[in-house]
């Protein structure tokens, strides 16, 4: 907090991200959006017409599995690096149960969250675990290069599996782009890798003083 | 005639119901293969390659009479050949002409995800239209006979048409035309039907008591069926499967999940959007903003 960063009103400012961690981020999910029409065209009959967006049938079909690459590649690059932040601590559950309180805007009634809370870290570990199991039945399925090495029971396996695994992430993905609307100023950390001091202390706090603190001289 | 009829009945990836105004009165089609009467001439594997204008790679002897060794983009039949000991010690030499079955519920139609790449006609005949393949292999998952084959060339799916081409002149499909036994034949599937009858009758006359017609349930019945003298155990027969149904994982990804799925995600949407206008966003006020610098400050300077 050396005030390195003001914001137009000259308003000090807290750094969230780091350059490399924004485009991380973006990377991955620029890769995700594309993924997610791409897979729900290749889904259900009703988004079919998506396919138009990457040049037909056939080249969603080539382009998915080598998006899906990237997306595996740059985000296991964002789990590296926010690994030792979201191991769950005391209060994470506390924080969960009460989700009515978070729902409706009763901040104050909750535990103190440190850099992130017990929703974040729920959606760090589901995003592992889809990705994961993504990465996985992606391949069992990848017919131009792999399938073939399986057996077909396991390729239908995978099939269902990275159905089933897409729409979770989708799902799970919707609620991360929702909460960056809700929680006003969020998208800002993301974009330009900074967040206000009151953004810090309401929805950060124990994060907030610890970097007061790393400030002190 | 009803044969000639290329009216689709079903259309992959599409929910809409296809025009049934004009439906084949006299019924469908079916083939019927007399593996007791075929001598493994490969006629029929040979009149396939010239009518559909295959040329599959020339391969290598493998020490059996299968060739080619599988079914391939190039290759829609082949003859399987089973050497089977009896228990009286005799060998039986069991032919199975192998291809596409032409399944009434087709598991390849259900998996596929691209709009009519696989259609299925109302005489029965299920098509793969290859300028609408993208390539995927969902066919190959849904299918329950290992069938279709994709091919490394071109990246489409290919396998027996039914000669759907020569039936829709009139015409009974190539194999048919050239079998020189009358192993196979054409027609109408009730009338095909009541022909196996006969056969099976006569079969069990010559002592083949178990001897019958292999037109599966589990997939709705086929378009192409088996007479086999052993029809209690089609697995002798290069391991036709006895109850062949499209897989339970198939049926779910295709069947509960896509529908659930998309009401899913429309629901999450729908929920985020409702909470903001029910709720509101979580905003910080000037008054927090000031209230976090003085309490920064407070940290700085030593609690």
């Amino acid at each position: 907090m050396e005030n390195l960063h003001r914001d137009k009103d000259g308003n000090p400012l807290i750094d969230r991200y780091s350059p490399d961690e924004r485009g991380h981020h973006w990377l991955t999910a620029g890769c995700f959006i594309l993924l997610a029409l791409s897979g729900l065209a290749l889904f259900h009959p009703a988004t079919a017409w998506l396919s138009m967006l990457f040049g037909g049938g056939q080249w969603t079909r080539i382009l998915h599995p080598f998006i899906g690459l990237v997306m595996f590649g740059s985000f296991a690059t964002l789990v590296k690096r926010f690994w030792h932040h979201n191991q769950f601590e005391p209060g994470d559950k506390e924080w969960l149960a009460q989700i009515g309180d978070v729902i409706n805007n009763h901040e104050e009634k909750l535990p103190k969250s440190g850099r992130y809370n017990g929703g974040q870290k729920m959606l760090f570990f589901v995003l592992i675990a889809c990705m994961t199991g993504l990465l996985i039945s992606g391949l069992l399925i990848w017919r131009a290069y792999f399938s073939a090495y399986f057996p077909i029971d396991l390729v239908r396996l995978g099939a269902l599996l990275h159905a089933t695994f897409g729409f979770i992430i989708i799902c799970a993905i919707i609620v991360h782009i929702y909460a960056g609307i809700w929680v006003r100023g969020s998208i800002r950390a993301m974009v330009r890798g900074t967040v206000t001091y009151g953004w810090a202390r309401k929805h950060h706090p124990r994060w907030f003083e610890e970097e007061a603190r790393k400030s002190r001289k | 005639m009803p044969l000639q009829s290329l009216d689709i009945k079903r259309k992959s990836a599409t929910t809409v119901q296809e025009p049934v105004a004009r439906t084949p009165v006299i019924g469908q089609v079916a083939k019927l293969i007399d593996v007791s009467k075929c001598i493994g001439c490969k006629a029929c594997q040979t009149a396939c390659m010239e009518w559909n204008d295959l040329r599959d790679e020339v391969g290598e002897t493998t020490g059996v009479y299968d060739n080619p060794t599988d079914l391939s983009p190039q290759s829609w039949t082949v003859m399987r050949f089973t050497e089977h000991e009896k228990n009286d010690g005799n060998l039986e030499w069991l032919i199975r002409k192998d291809g596409c079955m032409h399944c009434e519920d087709p598991g390849c139609l259900k998996a596929c995800p691209s709009p009519g790449a696989i259609v299925q006609y109302t005489n029965g005949i299920v098509d793969f239209h290859q300028e609408n393949c993208i390539g995927c292999g969902y066919c190959v998952a849904g299918c329950p006979f290992d069938v279709p084959r994709i091919s490394k060339k071109d990246d489409r799916a290919y396998k027996c048409t039914l000669c759907s081409d020569r039936v829709a002149v009139g015409q009974e499909p190539a194999c048919v035309k050239t079998c020189p036994t009358g192993a196979i034949v054409f027609g109408s599937k009730e009338d095909m039907k009541d022909h196996a009858a006969e056969r099976i009758e006569d079969l069990k006359s010559r002592g083949y008591a178990n001897a019958g017609l292999y037109d599966p349930a589990g997939v709705g019945g086929t378009h192409v069926m088996y007479v086999l003298h052993h029809a209690d155990q089609p697995g002798l027969y290069h391991g036709l499967k006895a109850n062949p149904s499209i897989s339970p994982m198939v049926g779910l990804w295709k069947g509960l999940t896509k529908p659930l799925a998309l009401a899913g995600i429309a629901a999450t949407a729908l929920a985020g959007w409702f909470h903001f206008t029910r709720v509101g966003p979580n905003e910080i006020s000037k008054d927090e903003e000031t209230e976090a610098l003085h309490e920064a400050n407070r940290i700085r300077e030593g609690e």
